[in-house]
């Protein structure tokens, strides 16, 4: 938060009038819906702009030469645009639409990482990683030769800045790709400090955006980022749609990910020759639909507003974590300093599915499990744990419910 | 508040998912295997001894999971110790029928032993915690070492 004043506080009735789904009941009672890390709800600007699409200016992008195409591709290459500005990327050029991050990370770890690094370098990724920033890289060290090395997290939940110093001393490490917030933990992770580190020791740095940005301003220059993804599903926006932003440097030195039509600039039976950036890497007929729905998600979030956003979650979070601290048998996962709206705990005697059922039944919608990141688990001993996260519309209220059950639970499993 | 979950978490199930009686490797067995439940983290190894007959003498198990799954690997090895190989074949077709429909299945001692866990029929997703271990069983009888949860 930049700004000297406090934010003014989000009118959340109001808020939530904007997401319809927050009108069903389930099994008979109001959703609490807990679980918007996994995929949020999503705002009406986002259906309508949808709808509409397909409703009055739909074709192909990027190929026909009539009014429909050109409308479409406007209002596709619009979404380019409101990326670039939401992140701050010094060139819309720099923006490559992806299905995901996962897709995004496989895209670096493909054209990145066999295009550019050389066997023998090394990646670092942290300990806290989704499997979709972790598994790729493992393919690529496989095929590749490339080494894994992982940076450890403290008990806190915070990334080891020492730890990954160390792992860069050698200067053979050609990319750190860690994640900007935990979907487990919560934690944020010092991205400026990471990407200096990285810089010093030559290495390049990617960031797993796919948490961070749903809750908090990012500026890939302030970062001085290289490389970072995110995924428009968790941020209100619809589902195959995520962005890679890269350098365009190092995006004018990769190869082409998938080849095929839209990423070529001409193409003989001898040769072909790839298009410019950002279609160099968006071969095939995109996501537009999605896209679309993505540019007025974005374009929800700023009206919003991040310093809105992150003052409410912050709340949100500090009350979630002191009232599940005193709930006997809750233990929660990480202290991180700075985390976003992420809680993540185990309760003793009880099972995180059996947990998340008994929640369920009142309507709670919460997620449990690994997460995704089967390694963190064991990093912290646990098999399982219990997640709760915020969005925009979660209320206080709605974290009492929560706590208030879970002291059922409790019981329930005494 | 729960009221409506106790068809779920018979008293039995939250018992036995408590403090399983068979929860512990053999100190000699003769077949074992893993059932791994990747999307929930749910994991079970069931060992099986053999007496000389060649009948199941006794089953044990180590597991990580819910109180279903725990529930189900107990019962699973209380019923059936004593069975052939294809008696406990059979039983786990049963077994694996009443979890998904919730019915049926006939009225034998061993099956009604099972029925506390025909509740989770209601729940699609937990139906799985409750065959994890009957699929580690069959996988350990047919010396296959690894089951999945499908
Ligand atoms: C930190 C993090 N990285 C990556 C992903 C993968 O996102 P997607 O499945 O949209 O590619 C997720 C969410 O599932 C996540 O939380």
């Amino acid at each position: 938060m930049n700004d000297a004043s406090p934010p003014a506080p989000l009118d959340i009735a109001a808020l939530r009038e904007e997401f319809p789904i927050l009108r069903q009941t389930v099994r008979g009672r109001r959703l609490v819906f807990l679980d918007s890390a996994a995929s949020a709800q999503k705002p009406r600007v986002v259906i309508a702009a949808m709808v509409q699409a397909m409703e009055t200016q739909y074709a192909n992008v990027h190929r026909g030469l009539h009014w429909m195409s050109e409308r479409t591709t406007d209002a596709y290459e619009g979404t380019r645009d409101a990326v670039a500005r939401l992140i701050n990327a010094p060139d819309r050029h720099e923006i490559v639409f992806t299905r995901n991050s996962t897709e995004a990370i496989n895209l670096v770890a493909h054209s990145y990482g066999r295009g550019v690094l050389r066997p023998g370098q090394a990646v670092v990724v942290s300990e806290m990683e989704h499997h979709s920033n972790l598994v790729p890289w493992q393919m690529l060290r496989d095929a590749h030769g490339i080494e894994l090395r992982v940076a450890p997290v403290s008990d806190a939940g915070e990334l080891d800045m020492a730890a990954l110093e160390r792992l860069l001393a050698d200067r053979r490490v050609g990319l750190v790709a860690v994640t900007h917030m935990s979907n487990v933990l919560g934690s944020y992770t010092p991205a400026q400090r990471i990407a200096a580190l990285a810089h010093d020791h030559g290495a390049r740095v990617l960031f797993d955006g796919s948490q961070a940005i749903v809750h908090r301003r990012v500026d890939v220059q302030a970062i001085d980022a290289d490389f970072y993804v995110f995924t428009g599903h968790k941020l209100y926006g619809p589902t195959g749609i995520g962005v890679l932003w890269g350098r365009r440097a190092l995006l004018d030195a990769m190869p082409p990910f998938l080849g095929g039509g839209d990423m070529i600039s001409s193409v003989t039976w001898e040769r072909s020759t790839w298009a410019d950036l950002p279609h160099k890497f968006e071969a095939g007929t995109p996501a537009i639909i999605e896209a679309i729905g993505l540019g007025a998600a974005i374009g929800f979030v700023e009206s919003v507003g991040y310093d809105a956003i992150a003052a409410h979650e912050a709340a949100l979070t500090e009350h979630a974590l002191a009232r599940l601290s005193v709930i006997e048998g809750v233990h929660v996962l990480g202290r991180a300093q700075d985390r976003g709206g992420v809680v993540s705990f185990t309760l003793d005697r009880a099972h995180a599915h059996d947990v998340a059922t008994l929640l369920d039944r009142q309507g709670i919608a919460v997620r449990a499990g690994q997460h995704c990141a089967e390694p963190l688990m064991r990093r912290f001993g646990v098999d399982s744990t219990t997640r709760a996260s915020f969005g925009v519309y979660t209320t206080g209220d709605e974290i009492d419910q929560l706590a208030d059950t879970l002291a059922r639970v409790r019981e329930f499993f005494a | 508040m729960f009221e409506d979950l106790r068809d779920l978490y018979q008293e039995v199930i939250l018992d036995h998912g408590r403090r399983p009686r068979h929860g512990a490797r053999l100190a000699a067995f003769d077949a074992t295997a893993k059932g791994d439940n990747p999307m929930c983290g749910d994991r079970v190894q069931v060992f099986v001894r053999r007496d000389g007959a060649g009948r199941i003498a006794e089953v044990g198990f180590e597991a990580r999971g819910c109180a279903i799954s725990i529930a189900s690997a107990d019962l699973m090895a209380e019923t059936v110790a004593g069975l052939s190989a294809g008696e406990a074949q059979a039983l786990a077709a049963r077994f694996r029928d009443m979890a998904r429909s919730g019915e049926g299945a006939g009225d034998d001692a061993a099956i009604e032993r099972l029925r506390p866990l025909a509740g989770v029929h209601e729940f699609p997703s937990r139906v799985k915690c409750a065959t994890l271990p009957w699929h580690a069983l069959l996988a350990a009888l047919d010396g296959k070492g690894e089951a999945s949860s499908e």
